[in-house]
């Protein structure tokens, strides 16, 4: 409702559920009216499922050279092996199972991204926590570096950190991290000044409680809601950057082939209209961000309380 | 506003200033540059002299003194591939990033200004909403895939485009660019386009969630109260409250565009400084990697600052009060 | 002598998700020529929708459904859209309720009432920028010209309602419509802008729509009074016979809320409870869940009823002894 409607007919009776339900589970009620958002979800879950459960579902282990036949490489999609699996989407240039390497390469993805948004998470919390309680220089000190980071475009910070620091997973996940983890140091700073002048917490510092304690048991939870939200965004950046890094051949090593790297691999290929070798595994990192896409701009909308009234 | 600005220029200084630390330690201190600038057949003694000779016996911190005066000077040090000045091996690929990222700005605002201005006064019709889905897939896209399906649809399937290169330069009017032809446009068409997707997505989401807040406001009411028509009220009264935002994302972007030209140019083979600092990252040519890292944070802190300065100018809320104090 | 406006049966509903909300629901009301209408109600009464109805200004979902806006005996309704914006602005203005809101931030004031003189009249910029200056000097702002080039943040709430109030008054309109223009001002500028929207209003013979959820501000000012409830109209009729012996238990309600000199002493008295949601009407009258008079026969519905000459009431239980 906008304009003279929600004027006049604001509806004053708050909603009877309202006042009985807990917030989280009128939140997930929200989440599963929207069919667009399950979808995601849907597709996310299958996606995760995919990548914890790669080395039993997968038809083949596409790194163990004994399963593999060079003899095979390059077949389109559909046609059988000499071993007699079907290569329902194709097989790369060494002959192995493209389905197979997506299944791990969607592991390796999933897993870099997953970790670095997390400990980027745990860092940015801390740091933004940090800001907003101490105040004065502390604060300035880390939000002016924050300021700066963020005004920087994500890939050139990952350059200069790779050409500093080297190649290596180690050195992606640093890389990751260090791109992240201001956006929640943003967030978290921004909600805990907000909350701290909310009246529980002058009740909590009235009683007493230990500073951890008010920080950890009254102010981290009412942080979480927009946490989640930037979590979702930051994971789906987070493989869409590994990928790109990958692609560029600044990424993930070749031990350790993720998405971004069998899409590189096809490259060559696909010139000469053999798509599939970089078609889906594309497909596949297509499918996984869209999906977390789509949850995180559901639970934005719901979790947003400037969208709420 | 002028205390204003001096402060943001001593920051982009202090900002300049940390970068050089980090580049210098990174990729000057760690390793010895010895071993990769002398050829390895060197006997110890030419290595001690050429030691001596670049300053590397010196301690660190008049080791990165030298290394910055140098820079001040320009000289961030010799490509050892090209043997040339890094910063003039940068500066010969500068034009052709700049070139694309330009292009890919027109597309951006070509599409995404009208697109999310379309979405964000039709919000719940099909066209509408078709447009925020399309936003999503942009915003979801991996960019470099989408290069590669770009090759693959307009070279490769229908040969309607080039999928490599850059046509050769033509000067005109005092100004070198490959798009004074049409061969030009033909080859700057796909990777601009890639280029520009994921920024076109974003303004049209930042234009529509512009329009729709703007067109609940009061002023926009008032104005069609006093009798203007539709197209003034759309045309100026919320245009002109939007732009300052889109405005000003769009020249951060900038930013953002020519960095990531690096992916782009990879994949169409696109003769700028992007495609330049990746091979030179794998052929560890380490001057034209700090040369590349050292101007583009500096163009990017450029471009923030001016930026800066044009939301002041925008903005007259912003103007005036700084004037005023 | 033709009246201004007659509004009969105006019908605008929202046709929301939750339902359709009927914001006006049968109101009909007359405005004499340069006479002032004082339109009351709480915030969710329809008061407003009526206001942009009578302007063609409702918005998706929102549509003027049924009823007839007749203006100088011309009616409005299915008129269009260019219709509507010939007549906005020119013959009907409106005044808005925040002053901080209505001008538009980025944009200067003489290019705001130099758009609006051209909206309606073939001048050059130089002559429109003319009359925008003497119209802020009519409406007492000093140094008209130099305060065309500034932006509205430069002004003070009263001043930016006196902009607004000058370009409401720029085309010399048959009507103006003026939602609560005073609510978000300070008493001393309310006084002010009141006493000379009033005299302006009697020097041009522009009628006038007083909206407010005000008693007291349209007391000195309105000739008639509509007291509106839920979409309906709950009273209507002369200023003085309203105020002086209201009839209906929401208007008397109303008048207890305010404070006032006669009744010193006295406790002030508040209507219990809350206004309903539109969507969630009781049968009947709309007041019987607030209403200290209400019984089994509020369920039904009841059209007005002319108590008193030129005094109407929609009410079972109206307070009668007012008039013995």
């Amino acid at each position: 409702m906008s304009g003279p409607a929600a004027k006049s007919a604001g509806t004053t009776e708050p909603k009877a559920a309202a006042a009985s339900a807990s917030p989280w589970r009128l939140a997930i009620e929200e989440f599963f009216a929207s069919p667009v958002a399950v979808v995601g979800l849907v597709l996310l879950l299958g996606v995760v499922i995919i990548a914890v459960f790669a080395p039993w579902i997968s038809p083949q282990n596409p790194y163990d050279l004994a399963q593999i036949d060079i003899m095979d490489g390059r077949q389109p999609p559909g046609t059988q092996s000499m071993e007699g699996l079907t290569f329902w989407l194709g097989s790369d240039d060494q002959g192995r199972d493209m389905l197979s390497a997506i299944f791990y390469g969607l592991r390796i993805s999933l897993a870099v991204g997953v970790v670095s948004a997390l400990v980027a998470l745990a860092l940015g919390t801390v740091m933004g926590m940090v800001a907003a309680f101490f105040g004065g220089w502390v604060d300035s000190l880390i939000m002016r570096i924050v300021d700066i980071q963020l005004s920087f475009p994500a890939i050139l910070i990952a350059l200069i950190l790779i050409a500093v620091l080297g190649q290596g997973v180690d050195k992606v996940v640093i890389a990751l991290i260090t791109v992240q983890w201001a956006y929640y140091a943003r967030t978290v700073r921004g909600t805990a000044l907000v909350e701290r002048r909310r009246e529980y917490i002058e009740a909590a510092t009235c009683l007493a409680l230990s500073r951890p304690r008010i920080l950890f048991r009254h102010l981290l939870p009412n942080c979480l809601p927009p946490l989640i939200v930037v979590a979702t965004v930051q994971v789906a950046g987070a493989i869409a950057l590994e990928a790109t890094l990958s692609f560029l051949g600044l990424g993930l090593p070749i031990t350790e082939p993720s998405l971004g790297l069998l899409i590189a691999n096809g490259f060559e290929y696909l010139l000469s209209g053999k798509y599939w070798i970089s078609f889906f595994p594309g497909i596949a990192l297509l499918v996984t961000i869209v999906a977390i896409n789509l949850v995180g701009d559901q639970l934005r909308d719901i979790l947003n309380p400037r969208l709420k009234k | 506003m002028t205390v204003y600005l001096i402060r943001r220029l001593m920051q982009a200084g202090l900002v300049l200033a940390v970068m050089s630390v980090l580049v210098f330690l990174g990729v000057f201190a760690v390793g010895d540059p010895i071993e990769i600038l002398i050829s390895p057949e060197a006997t110890q003694f030419e290595k001690e002299e050429a030691r001596r000779a670049l300053g590397l016996d010196l301690p660190l911190w008049q080791q990165y003194l030298v290394f910055l005066e140098n820079a001040v000077q320009g000289d961030l040090g010799r490509s050892f591939v090209f043997n040339m000045p890094a910063i003039q091996v940068i500066l010969m690929r500068f034009p052709a990033t700049l070139e694309l990222a330009l292009v890919a700005m027109l597309w951006t605002v070509l599409f995404g200004v009208p697109l999310g201005l379309w979405a964000g006064l039709k919000p719940n019709s099909v066209s509408g909403k078709t447009i925020m889905a399309g936003s999503i897939l942009g915003f979801s896209l991996p960019s470099f895939w989408v290069g590669l399906m770009l090759i693959m649809t307009f070279a490769v399937m229908l040969g309607w485009l080039p999928s490599t290169g850059r046509a050769e330069p033509v000067t005109m009017f005092g100004i070198t660019s490959s798009l004074w032809t049409a061969k030009g446009w033909a080859h700057v068409m796909l990777p601009s386009v890639n280029l520009a997707l994921g920024q076109i997505a974003l303004v049209i989401r930042l234009t529509r969630a512009g329009v729709r807040e703007a067109m609940l406001m009061d002023y926009v009411k008032f104005a069609r109260a006093k009798g203007l028509t539709q197209r003034r009220v759309i045309g100026v009264h919320v245009m002109k409250n939007i732009m300052i935002p889109i405005v000003t994302v769009l020249g951060l972007e900038l930013g953002s565009l020519i960095a990531f030209a690096v992916v782009t140019e990879s994949i169409f083979a696109w003769p700028g400084m992007g495609k330049l600092i990746i091979d030179s990252i794998n052929l560890l040519d380490r001057p034209i990697v700090v040369a590349y890292l050292m101007m583009t944070v500096f163009l990017v802190i450029l471009i923030n600052f001016a930026v800066d300065v044009l939301y002041s100018v925008l903005d007259p809320r912003v103007r005036l009060k700084d004037s005023g104090s | 002598m033709t009246e201004t406006l007659v509004v009969e049966n105006l019908a605008t509903h929202f046709f929301t998700k939750a339902g359709v909300v009927k914001a006006v629901d049968g109101v009909s009301f007359r405005v004499g020529r340069g006479k002032v209408l004082g339109l009351v109600g709480e915030s969710g009464s329809g008061k407003s929708v009526t206001g942009f109805s009578v302007m063609g200004l409702v918005d998706p979902p929102g549509r003027i459904v049924s009823g007839a806006i007749r203006f100088k005996g011309e009616n409005l309704v299915g008129k269009s859209e260019e219709a509507w914006r010939s007549l906005r602005g020119a013959r009907i203005a409106m005044i808005f309720q925040d002053p901080m809101m209505t001008l538009n931030p980025v944009l200067r004031i003489d290019t705001q009432m130099i758009e609006a003189v051209q909206a309606h009249e073939r001048v050059s910029a130089e002559e429109a920028r003319k009359r925008a200056r003497d119209a802020l000097g009519q409406v007492g702002i000093p140094s008209p010209e130099e305060r065309l080039k500034a932006y509205p943040h430069q002004f003070s709430g009263g001043m930016r309602q006196r902009v607004a109030i000058a370009i409401a008054l720029l085309h010399k309109p048959d009507l103006i419509v003026a939602d609560e223009p005073t609510t978000a001002l300070d008493v001393t500028i309310q006084g002010q802008i009141l006493a000379e929207v009033q005299s302006l209003a009697r020097d041009t013979g522009t009628s006038l729509i007083w909206i407010t959820h005000d008693l007291s501000v349209v007391a000195g000012l309105a000739d008639d009074i509509c007291v509106m409830y839920a979409g309906k109209v709950v009273e209507q009729g002369s200023v003085d016979d309203v105020l002086d012996h209201p009839l209906h238990p929401y208007t008397n309600g109303l008048l207890g809320s305010v404070p006032s000199r006669n009744r010193r002493g006295e406790p002030l008295r508040q209507i219990p409870g809350m206004t309903p949601s539109l969507l969630s009407l009781p049968q009947g009258c709309a007041f019987q869940t607030r209403c200290p008079r209400a019984d089994a026969a509020c369920r039904h519905n009841i059209g007005m009823t002319e108590l008193r000459e030129g005094q109407f009431v929609r009410c079972v239980h109206p307070h009668q002894e007012a008039l013995a």
